[in-house]
């Protein structure tokens, strides 16, 4: 395993689920719970110093039972290293601690998240749609279940014969 | 008789007659207003709207309203093969499309583990560099423009053209290149386009000094851009900032340099880094990388090794396009291609490329078959904007053009 996975792995015992090493890209798996004390970690700690955030993203499976994967992917500048950290959420409990109080960059990654994939951030100071329109009714547009041209009003178009895939 | 709307005014003077020295001045009534600027204003370079919140003149707070330009292009990836999201990488940051090519090219064949002959490299390094030199001729004409300074505006796209030019003649078009493919470049240079560089390479710097003396003799523009939208280095990196916004507040994060990929390390060049954080540095730092870029440039041209333009992949590159007509194998190559695409192993990687506005990242998971299981942008102009509110606060109203413009911003990259 890689060291780095190693001393998370140590300083978490109970977060930590797995580490993958693919391409050069470290990627270390842990429990929701533990998600904020782990990237707090990663940020504070000396040995870590992950200063930088690079991108929030997130990840649906709809066949797993913790159906959405929530991506967080941290950089250092002085030790120039990349780590990805990654939770799961199951569908009816789609809620993970913020890390707007760490990286204040947070705040806008996690707001898209929440508008493409519906996962809300707790501790989040402003948790609203940022690119679809405030009062959307049609759901989570980057969801596996929801279709590739929309659906909703299009369908109201007397013109478009057609079913919705 | 009384005035129709007496008890509706808000100040009333009362002088006592027999003491008018008591004449205290009214308090003024002060509220905080609510400012709607844009979505269709002419200095937020495309469609973003942002609502201030003024006292007086003082900008109190900034809520940027996007997704004016939301396309969905990160669901779209989810339903063409790889091949085919080439196209709409160029609709993100549409003035520089062939960066985000690179980007997104260079992402898959990380995730392909795949190697490109070193004369596709020095190309891909080449253009991206020219692209980097479009891109900032573009930021510093509209920001000098938006600011007030018109005639810059009119000497850069001058210059702009040029190089448009040189792409028209590269791939057929202006903006919406798609030169980039997966395993390398769509076509080689002609020897007449070399030659056109060369010369764009000497006929270049001067008029990067022609522009700086039409600025920096400018005292509006050096009012309007020293200590505006100042950020500090560690605020800068707590949000996230990249590119020459962040080298502005002299942190050296370059991947260029960090991460060696392409040609860049086979050329000598240096990261320029500013020190106040403010608009003023962050232009001089686009100055400096534009003639960085060209002293690459220039490098590089000398110095392109021959071979191939594109690795030879069958099950995952694209056929030579004049074999495609007359090459049987060839011809089902491209139609497999195109028709079924191919299949990605399974796993997920990230790729940073140092675009000319910041990090455009690719976060790309498969799960083995031909079409990208979640495609993810990391675009740099929608980070940029998370630290909007922040660094606009406390400054003028007039100062708003100032700050929108000095990350770079193209709202297709930002909405997606």
């Amino acid at each position: 395993m890689h060291p780095l996975a190693e001393k998370i792995q140590q300083a978490f015992p109970e977060a930590f689920r797995q580490a993958v090493e693919w391409r050069g890209d470290l990627a270390i798996q842990v429990a929701r719970e533990h998600l904020h004390a782990v990237c707090r970690y990663l940020h504070d700690d000396p040995g870590m110093d992950y200063d930088y955030i690079v991108h929030v993203s997130s990840v649906d499976w709809p066949d797993h039972p913790e159906r959405f994967e929530v991506v967080y992917e941290f950089y250092s500048i002085r030790r120039r290293a990349r780590i990805r950290v990654k939770t799961r959420v199951p569908e009816d409990d789609c809620v993970v601690d913020s890390m707007t109080d760490i990286w204040k960059g947070a705040d806008f990654m996690e707001r898209e998240v929440y508008d493409m994939m519906g996962i809300r951030f707790r501790n989040h100071p402003n948790l609203v749609r940022i690119l679809m329109p405030d009062d959307y009714p049609e759901g989570f547009p980057l969801r596996k279940d929801f279709p590739l041209r929309g659906k909703g009003w299009r369908d109201t178009f007397p013109f478009i014969g057609e079913k919705t895939v | 008789m009384t005035h129709p709307f007496e008890d509706q005014r808000t100040t009333v003077y009362k002088v006592d007659p027999e003491h008018p020295e008591t004449l205290a001045l009214p308090t003024l009534r002060t509220e905080e207003m609510m400012l709607n600027m844009g979505p269709q204003h002419p200095s937020t370079h495309g469609v973003l709207k942002v609502v201030l919140a003024l006292e007086g003149e003082r900008i109190v707070k900034a809520i940027p309203v996007m997704g004016f330009l939301h396309r969905g292009v990160e669901k779209l990836a989810e339903d063409g093969t790889y091949h085919q999201f080439i196209p709409h990488t160029d609709r993100l940051d549409y003035i520089c499309a062939m960066y985000n090519n690179f980007a997104y090219c260079r992402a898959v064949e990380k995730l392909l583990d795949m190697k490109i002959p070193p004369r596709a490299e020095y190309l891909r390094t080449i253009v991206a560099e020219v692209q980097r030199i479009i891109g900032h001729l573009f930021w510093l004409g509209t920001q000098a423009l938006d600011i007030g300074a018109m005639t810059v505006f009119f000497y850069t796209f001058r210059d702009r053209e040029i190089l448009l030019d040189f792409f028209d003649e590269l791939c057929g078009a202006r903006l919406t290149t798609s030169w980039y493919r997966i395993g390398g470049v769509e076509r080689d240079f002609t020897p007449d386009l070399v030659e056109k560089l060369r010369r764009f390479a000497d006929y270049f710097p001067p008029k990067i000094d022609e522009y700086v003396t039409f600025l920096e003799t400018n005292r509006i523009w050096l009012s309007r851009t020293k200590g505006v939208a100042v950020i500090s280095a560690e605020d800068a990196i707590n949000f996230g900032l990249s590119g020459p916004t962040l080298r502005g507040s002299g942190v050296d994060y370059d991947l260029r340099k960090f991460e060696p990929y392409a040609a860049y390390g086979e050329c000598e060049w240096s990261v320029p880094v500013g020190k106040n954080g403010d608009t003023y540095d962050r232009y001089w730092v686009r100055i400096e990388e534009m003639r960085e870029s060209l002293k690459m440039v220039k490098q590089l041209l000398e110095k392109i090794p021959e071979g191939p333009v594109m690795a030879y992949v069958p099950s995952v590159t694209l056929p030579p396009k004049d074999k495609v007509f007359n090459d049987l194998a060839s011809m089902i190559q491209q139609f497999k291609l195109f028709s079924q695409g191919f299949q990605a192993p399974k796993g997920e990687i990230y790729c940073g490329t140092e675009a000319a506005k910041g990090e455009l990242g690719f976060y790309i998971v498969s799960n083995g078959e031909g079409k990208p299981y979640r495609l993810k942008i990391r675009a740099p102009s929608f980070i940029h904007m998370g630290a909007f509110d922040y660094m606009a606060r406390g400054y003028m109203i007039a100062d708003i053009v100032t700050i929108f413009g000095t990350y770079d911003i193209v709202m297709g990259e930002c909405d997606r």
